[in-house]
This record gives C-alpha cells, sequence and structure tokens, in this order.
C-alpha cells in the first residue's frame, strides 16, 4: 500500500490523476499540467507537499552538530527565521540529499528534507548525531502546502488570519515563522514568489479548501517538474544524489569554504575534487522541435577540438518559453553551443547557466 | 472509463480511422491513448503525398512525458494532414476523436480495415494494459 498525504481525498475531489512517487500516492495533474504550470506563472497555485520530511532538531550543540552535517554554514544565519539551501554530503563529497534549514535559535532549527530520500537521511543523521547534545525529531503529524505564484501571497492573506498577516508582514525571502499553528516560509521551488506552509494534519483540509475557495489552483507533480527546471532549480535523484558532488551539481555557492577549520562532512574529498576540477551542470535551450530528456547525450568540441560528452541529467518542455530546456553534467571545457543526440540526430542547443525563467520572465 | 466511439476502428496501438465520403480515412489517436501520454507539446506529421505502410511509424506525438510514434493503421497515400496540430498540439488533448486528427489517407488495401478492432475489441486491448 502506498502512502497517502493527509489531502488525498482533496485531490479526488479535484480529479487528482494519483500515481507512485516514491511509496507515496500523488496527484500528476488535475487535467492539464500546463495549465497548472501557466497558472503558478501567471497567476496562483498550490501543492500537496506533505510528503516531505520535517526533522526538528533541538539542542545545546545544534548549530554545531549542524555545521558538521552540512556543507553550507548555519553560522551564517544570524536571524530567526532565516533559511538556508546546500547539501548534505557523505565522507565522500556525495550529496546525500538537498535541504532547506531554518534558523529559529542557536539551539532550535528546522530542516526540510525530500520524502524520497527520507530512510537513509534519518539514518546517516542518527549516525551523526553520536556525541551531540542534540535531540532529532521527525514531525510527520505535520502537513505542507506550497502556494506560488504571482498572486499567491495576496490570496493567501486572504486565508491567513490577522495574527498570521502580522508575522508574516515584510518578510523576505527564504524566511519562515511560526504563526499560530502554522508555519509559514517564503520558499519555494518553482521560481515564484510565495509561500510554503506547514500546517497541522489536522488543518491541512480545512487550509487547502480555504486555498482553493481564494482562487489558487491546485497543481500536481507534473507542472511542480516543469516549474522546478525553468526555475533551474535540482531535482534529487536526477540532477545529483551521492555519486555527484555538489561542484559538480551547481551547489558550489551553497558550499561554505570558509571558515577554514570547519571540518563538515565531505569537505576532505570536496577540496581534493575542487583542485582536481569536477564537471559542471548546465543549462541547455533547443529552439528545435522536440523535447531534451533525461539519460540523453550532449556532445561539443573542446578549445583543443576535441569531442567531449556530456549527460542530461533533467529535461523537458518549458511551457513559458515554447521549447525545450534541460540540465546537463558536462565537462568544464564546454563553450556557448553543444548538440544533444535525441531520436538518432544531433539538434544543436545553446548552452546557459542553469536559469531559465525567474518571475515570470525568461532569465536568460 | 475512456469514451470508445463505436462508428470507428481501432488499432492495438491506440490509433483509430474514420471513413469519410470520398472513400479515405481520417487517422488519429484515442482518448485512451492521449491521457496516458499528458499534455502534447509537439506533433510530428506525415507530409501530403507520402506513401504509408500499414504498421509502419509515421508520425510522432510528443507529450510533457515522452515521444511516442504513431504507426499508420493503413497502407496508401496522405491526403491531407492537420495542420491546425502545428501551433495547437494540445487539440490532441482535447478533443482526440475531432479536432486532434492527425492525418488523412486514402488506402489501397481494404482488407487491412477488416484486421482492425471495433470499439469493443479497443476496449477489451485497454482493459488488458
Amino acid at each position: 500500500m502506498a502512502n497517502k498525504t493527509v489531502l488525498f481525498n482533496k485531490h479526488l475531489e479535484s480529479n487528482g490523476k494519483m500515481v507512485d512517487f516514491h511509496g507515496w500516492d500523488m496527484p500528476l495533474n488535475y487535467g492539464s499540467q500546463i495549465e497548472e504550470h501557466h497558472a503558478v506563472r501567471q497567476d496562483a497555485g498550490m501543492f500537496d507537499v506533505s510528503h516531505m520530511t520535517v526533522v526538528d532538531v533541538i539542542g545545546d550543540d545544534a548549530c554545531a552538530f549542524l555545521r558538521k552535517l552540512l556543507a553550507n554554514d548555519v553560522a551564517k544565519l544570524q536571524v530567526p527565521g532565516k533559511a538556508l539551501y546546500g547539501g548534505m554530503l557523505d565522507h565522500n563529497g556525495g550529496v546525500i540529499d538537498d535541504l532547506i534549514t531554518y534558523y529559529l535559535s542557536d539551539t532550535e532549527y528546522r530542516i526540510v528534507v525530500n520524502s524520497a530520500t527520507r530512510e537513509k537521511d534519518l539514518a546517516w543523521i542518527a549516525e551523526q548525531v553520536k556525541g551531540f547534545s542534540v535531540e532529532v525529531t521527525e514531525r510527520p503529524e505535520l502537513a505542507m502546502i506550497a502556494v506560488q505564484g504571482p498572486n499567491a501571497k495576496a490570496k493567501a492573506a486572504s486565508v491567513f488570519n490577522d495574527a498570521q498577516n502580522a508575522a508574516i508582514e515584510g518578510m523576505k525571502p527564504f524566511f519562515g515563522v511560526q504563526a499560530d499553528s502554522l508555519f509559514i516560509a517564503t520558499t519555494g521551488y518553482t521560481g515564484e514568489t510565495g509561500y510554503e506552509v506547514i500546517v497541522p494534519e489536522a488543518e491541512a483540509e480545512a487550509l487547502w479548501q480555504a486555498f482553493l475557495d481564494a482562487g489558487v489552483k491546485p497543481c500536481g507533480l507534473g507542472a511542480r517538474d516543469t516549474l522546478r527546471l525553468e526555475a533551474g532549480m535540482n531535482l534529487y535523484g536526477l540532477d545529483m544524489d551521492e555519486s555527484v558532488n555538489p561542484l559538480a551539481a551547481n551547489m558550489g555557492w551553497t558550499v561554505a569554504w570558509a571558515p577554514e577549520d570547519r571540518d563538515f562532512n565531505g569537505r576532505k574529498a570536496l577540496e581534493a575534487i575542487k583542485a582536481q576540477g569536477a564537471d559542471k551542470l548546465v543549462g541547455l535551450v533547443m529552439e528545435a522541435k522536440g523535447v531534451i530528456r533525461h539519460g540523453m547525450s550532449v556532445f561539443f568540441t573542446d578549445s583543443d577540438g576535441v569531442e567531449q560528452e556530456g549527460t542530461i541529467t533533467s529535461g523537458t518542455f518549458s511551457p513559458t518559453l515554447g521549447y525545450s530546456i534541460a540540465m546537463a553534467r558536462v565537462p568544464r571545457s564546454i563553450g556557448d553551443v553543444a548538440e544533444v543526440e535525441m531520436r538518432k540526430k544531433r539538434v544543436a542547443v545553446k548552452v546557459i547557466k542553469p536559469s531559465f525563467v525567474r518571475n515570470g520572465k525568461q532569465a536568460f | 472509463m475512456s469514451n470508445i466511439p463505436a462508428e470507428l476502428k481501432y488499432a492495438s496501438s491506440h490509433e483509430w480511422i474514420r471513413k469519410e465520403e470520398d472513400g479515405s480515412y481520417t487517422v488519429g489517436i484515442s482518448e485512451h491513448a492521449q491521457e496516458l501520454l499528458g499534455d502534447m507539446v509537439f506533433i510530428e506529421l506525415p507530409d501530403v503525398g507520402d506513401e504509408l505502410n500499414a504498421g509502419e511509424d509515421c508520425a510522432v506525438a510528443e507529450s510533457v512525458k515522452a515521444a511516442s510514434d504513431i504507426y499508420s493503421p493503413l497502407t496508401g497515400e496522405v491526403l491531407a494532414v492537420n495542420e491546425a496540430l502545428e501551433d495547437s498540439p494540445e487539440l490532441v488533448n482535447s478533443d482526440a476523436f475531432g479536432d486532434g486528427w492527425f492525418f488523412r489517407v486514402m488506402p489501397t488495401d481494404l482488407s487491412e480495415i477488416e484486421n482492425l478492432l471495433d470499439a469493443e475489441g479497443y476496449q477489451a486491448v485497454i482493459d488488458d494494459e
């Protein structure tokens, strides 16, 4: 039996087409994933992300523990509520998971990790936490709804109570705050403004319905994938996993090298990889017909005239741009153009930094 | 379940054909097939005048999910293609048995039509999937 989120019946009410997603029955779409995609780019859409794993890290050593566990440095977080994205690495520098950490106080942090990696994440954390005075508590009784789009904040404001609206007033991007029973964060996975709302399971259906009544369109995994890829955001398991280091996954900016004496997991391995020169993750744009897909090969000729090959990690049709976009892991020597091998022919593509659409507009 | 019009014939690879007044046949893909594929983003069609062989791949339906070959159910010459799909591939999703048609072919071997499935037979194919 697949797991069901507390919103399962709400998905059925909206004609959600349910599919298995790493052991969870989740909506792929509610009719048209392209219409759902446009709703998020142009108005407001929402996603059930209750399958994600919320973990509270609390105790005297919470900060010290996370500075060891994560490649990004939680000591950068000084303002309560501030969030930080980054990787949790193994000792080889491979990415066990990517996650967001919210700083609530020096002894209290909240992390949100992927559902597909839940078991190995929790096992790794349980092993790493030994010797630290820290309590690690999974919070399965919490559901999560992401409300995203240019009108998402206004529509959400009509749903939140006065105290909640007061608590989030003027909140900058990448912050979270507990307001009554809701933890409301200015984070997301779409490249649009909006909130990710962590809500007790008992209240989740009512909150989902209130967003629906406020004109927020339910959106499934299909739209979630095209939106995140347009935004140039990685999907764990496709764009990186344990066999990939963060420098080769466009996550170099999330590795805090300073201070030099912070001995985070994977640091030594990663320093060696950096000295040697890692592959890189680039964005590809193909204006010809067709759709670049995961696993296809990409070729280019380097400055020495030697043909080099890389691999598509994620590819899709971009509903916003009207043509195909992709992310590819390639040797560092790549220039501005390449060719993707698809259906027995090679098609020219442009090579860009992996960011295609931001706030509804082309970003390259 | 899926809508399967009784007046059409079907291939087990999910194409349908409809007889036109001039003796030609219009070809498309079924409601069930478009549901499986999801939102269409590109449709590649044969050229008018192409000679098709039954069972040969002659078009591509590319959706958000995958690129799928479309097989001609009949042998014959392509008389027309649905040019509206160039700009509006979503017609295949919204009206698979109507505005979402792919091409029209003039068959040279009418016995091929006998080998296709009626609505009941096609329903059985879907039920077996």
